[in-house]
């Protein structure tokens, strides 16, 4: 069984309070190695045996129309064993 | 005048919008997310409150209800639709409106009175009120911030489509402290603080809000 991921982003130029939250978080807990934080959703979509193109396809364009709003953020679709 | 108030699963606020059309004037009718009719209204109401459990984004899911497919519609031939904060966030992931609301700047959920001012009176849904005049509102909601690109800011400010602005302090990072905004065509309307819940003294911070529902029986009529 594989798995299709799609990981979406706020755009870089869209404010990212949780990920600034989560910024500020860090150094309070003692973790030092944070110049930013970006805070995204990833989404795991298990289909039957190897996905096909077509399949692709379609979860390429359900990432356009619902996994994402296009408007304010960016979307990466990748095939994960 | 016949004003549809859609329900969702997990909306809030249909009541008071319904209330609210009826102190303005109209006749409030209720409509039902899987509705495929929109019952002869003559303009409809989007309220707020979580639809769907605000899961994945606000009003993603909501856009793709049946009703949501008969307002696309009607907006498209200029049937005058409001949307009030989760109804604005709807409009926005519909399409009907540009840009997107997103989470507060400081991340808290607000809950407050607000003062805006209505900047664009000449949509059916604000010619009740004075050009620049100033009201003040319930603005409750935690993903409020309007956010779009550089180009459709331009757009919006160009075409005086910013139908009000939060008056001092940006209570939650909105760009050029957009509290509501038209479409081209300037039928649809979305607006983040809450008219309906200021329709009396009583029960409000003031009976400012009533305006939106006094308009729109006033844009019918003519």
């Amino acid at each position: 069984m594989a798995k299709i991921v799609v990981d979406v982003m706020l755009k870089p130029e869209i404010l990212d309070p949780q990920g600034n939250a989560v910024a500020s978080a860090l150094p309070r807990l003692g973790f030092s190695f944070a110049k930013s934080v970006r805070q995204g959703k990833r989404f795991e979509i298990e289909v039957e045996g190897e996905p096909t193109a077509a399949q692709l396809a379609e979860v390429e364009k359900a990432a356009e129309v619902l996994l994402s709003n296009p408007v304010i953020e960016n979307y990466v679709v990748k095939v994960e064993k | 005048m016949r004003v549809g108030v859609i329900t969702f699963p997990g909306t809030l606020d249909d009541r008071d919008a319904a209330r609210a059309v009826v102190a303005g004037g109209s006749e409030a009718v209720s409509l039902w997310h899987a509705d495929t009719d929109l019952k002869n209204v003559d303009a409809v109401i989007l309220p707020g409150g979580f639809s769907y459990g605000d899961y994945l984004r606000c009003g993603a899911i909501s856009r793709f209800a049946p009703v949501m497919q008969l307002v696309i519609e009607a907006a498209g031939k200029g049937m005058p639709v409001l949307g009030i904060c989760n109804g604005f966030q709807v409009l926005c992931e519909s399409h009907l409106l540009p840009g997107a609301l997103t989470r507060n700047s400081d991340l808290h959920f607000l809950c407050r009175d607000q003062e805006i001012e209505i900047v664009n009176n000449t949509t059916p849904w604000t010619s009740s009120y004075k050009a620049d005049e100033k009201i003040v509102i319930p603005l409750k909601n935690g993903e409020g911030s309007f956010q779009c690109d550089d180009t459709t800011l331009a757009e919006l400010e160009g075409e005086g489509r910013i139908i009000a602005r939060y008056v001092g302090q940006n209570p939650n990072g909105s760009r050029n402290l957009i509290a509501g905004i038209t479409n081209a065509r300037g039928n649809v309307v979305g607006l983040m603080p809450h008219p309906e819940h200021a329709i009396n003294e009583l029960t409000g911070p003031s009976a400012q809000g009533l305006g939106f529902f006094t308009s729109i029986l006033n844009a019918m009529v003519k």
